[in-house]
């Protein structure tokens, strides 16, 4: 039987949930895994809240409609815990990965009880001290690895880096701080 | 050597659009289609390809200006989706009328109102009565393989017809995938030149495009395009096998999928066939002998086909993803019970609408008409003949 892990990312239009989401696939798909990564569109527009979805199986998927009961929840935006039923059809043995600045005590009380592992990390702090801007992107994508080991931790950074070394052919100044932003996530996460 | 690839289907068509290597391109930008001429015009500014890219400022034109270089003498095509179909509707006729063989990859989107950017079939389904070939895909890797064969289909001697290659919005053109490409060397063999018979920039053949018919001889000109979509199909089939062998992927008019032995049946059109898959599986594994017909050529349309592959079975649901709002169900459901009646074929079929707008079909809503359809077994009566499915309450 395959094994198929599914996430859902939560986050506000133009915070790149969905670029998130694309890249997860894309990483997942170097290390030789069948992908999807899809966002769902609603009215676009900068700061709306916006959905992205993942399916990485080692079989062929077939499937095109959304994730209802998702094993992982990613958070890019905090605010979203109050007003989106993030953890909404999230199974109780998954896991939900929350970007905050908030210690996770204060986060606990917003997910409506859901029982199952929560993790939070601080991708502002992490992408300031290596990138010097925020960027939610390198920090949620390293965090949702880590949690959901859906590819080998180093796998994963040989594959960033070669993509960091294609998209940032022109900008190579930027390589190290994104590659930094994910160890520095590996170390920060919980 | 195929390459092993993750693309959106949107990236898939441009790709191959790239490696087709079409003489003109003229396009206009309308969501979800818009990142087609995008890529295209990036791999032309990049030296990748050299067609001849026209931003035009409407669809009219776009499709104005693709049957003018198709009738020149040149390969041509454009993208489009939703309203922007809509606006070509009197080109489309031309197009079809004129024998012109050029592509349209169209990314399916509902049409207004109210305004909606996501899936229906609403768009080409309305022009399925325009004289066009029509082929629908599943995912990347069909939307890929479907363009590759599109100008075979349509500049074949005995067609000379325009070809709709269709995908679903969003789910198919907006999702990364798992794909496997062909070489550039192996499309272009596979595609080849294309040598027009009869064009306006021949000198030696001075020629009228689009003149006037009398009632004498426009009825002629109808039959003529019959006769064309009737060759279509031997020559998609064909075409089909040829491709098969460059590829190692099997197409025809349809898929069947755990169909021979099945008792109850769904018949599907695009992406959500994926998904009534899953449903099979799952169900299979419980022992209930169910099947899925996926249609990949909806024009020509392969009624005879259609009805001898469903004829054993004990239910059908013919899935629409548009309505005709004629009070008797959408196209695919008039037409599939067209072709039942004609081959005196009489299983019990339902005609259920789905997925408008956008709006999800899950695994789940599909084990739910395979139930539907073991009642309508049982019981021999059908209580909901024309249902929408996945209405909220």
């Amino acid at each position: 039987m395959s094994q198929t892990v599914e996430i859902r990312w939560h986050g506000r239009g133009g915070q790149g949930a969905k670029t998130a989401a694309l890249l997860l696939a894309d990483v997942a798909f170097k290390t030789g895994m069948h992908v999807q990564g899809f966002p769902e569109y609603g009215p676009e527009r900068m700061g709306a809240p916006i959905t992205a979805y993942n399916r990485i199986s080692d079989a062929p998927i077939r499937v095109h409609s959304n994730i209802y009961t998702p094993q992982y929840v990613a958070v890019v935006d905090e605010t979203l815990l109050e007003s989106v039923d993030v953890t909404g059809g999230l199974k109780e043995d998954g896991a939900i990965i929350i970007n905050t600045t908030r210690p996770k005590s204060e986060i606990l009380p917003l997910l409506k009880g859901y029982s199952g592992k929560v993790y939070t990390v601080d991708a502002k702090k992490i992408s300031l001290a290596t990138l010097g801007k925020y960027y939610p992107n390198s920090p949620m994508l390293a965090a949702v690895v880590a949690i959901t080991k859906v590819m080998d931790k180093e796998a994963f950074l040989r594959e960033m880096e070669l993509s960091f070394q294609h998209k940032f052919a022109k900008k190579p100044e930027v390589i190290k701080g994104n590659m930094d932003a994910l160890r520095m996530t590996f170390k920060e996460v919980q | 050597m195929s390459i092993r690839e993750r693309l959106s289907g949107n990236e898939a068509i441009s790709l191959a659009i790239k490696q087709i290597n079409p003489d003109v391109m003229p396009a206009f930008p309308i969501t979800p289609s818009t990142e087609i001429p995008q890529y295209v015009a990036n791999y032309i500014a990049n030296g990748k390809m050299d067609t001849e890219f026209i931003p035009v400022e409407s669809e009219h034109s776009s499709m104005s200006a693709t049957v003018g270089a198709s009738a020149a003498g040149a390969r041509a095509l454009t993208a489009t989706s939703s309203c922007g179909l809509a606006l070509m509707w009197e080109e489309l006729y031309v197009a079809a009328s004129n024998r012109l063989p050029l592509a349209l990859a169209l990314v399916n989107r509902a049409l207004s109102g109210p305004i909606n950017i996501n899936c229906d079939h609403s768009d080409s389904m309305g022009a399925r009565d325009t004289g066009w070939i029509q082929i629908y895909a599943e995912n990347n890797q069909e939307v890929y393989d479907n363009m590759v064969q599109a100008f075979r289909i349509s500049e074949h001697k005995d067609v000379m017809l325009p070809i709709m290659i269709c995908q679903d919005g969003f789910i198919t053109s907006h999702a990364v995938e798992n794909i496997e490409l062909l070489e550039d060397d192996i499309v272009k063999n596979f595609v080849g030149e294309y040598e027009p018979e009869n064009y306006l920039l021949n000198p030696n053949q001075p020629m009228a495009v689009g003149p006037y018919a009398v009632s004498n001889y426009y009825m002629e000109t109808k039959m003529g395009q019959r006769t064309a979509m009737h060759n279509a199909k031997q020559v998609i089939l064909d075409v089909a096998k040829e491709y098969e062998a460059i590829s190692g992927r099997k197409y025809g008019f349809f898929e069947e999928y755990k169909l021979e032995d099945a008792e109850y049946a769904v018949l599907i059109i695009g992406s959500a066939a994926g998904t009534c898959k899953d449903a099979v599986d799952k169900l299979r594994a419980e022992g209930k002998k169910v099947g899925l017909l996926k249609l990949r050529v909806f024009r020509p349309f392969p009624a005879e086909e259609i009805a001898a592959a469903l004829a054993h079975c004990k239910s059908v649901a013919i899935m629409d993803r548009t309505d005709s709002f004629s009070g008797n169900g959408g196209p695919l459901g008039a037409e599939v019970s067209q072709a039942f009646y004609n081959a005196r074929t009489s299983v019990p079929a339902v005609n259920y609408i789905y997925g408008l707008g956008g709006r999800d079909i899950r695994v789940e809503d599909f084990e739910d008409i395979y139930s539907r359809l073991e009642t309508i077994a049982a019981t021999g009566q059908i209580t909901d003949q024309f249902d929408y499915i996945g209405l909220r309450k």
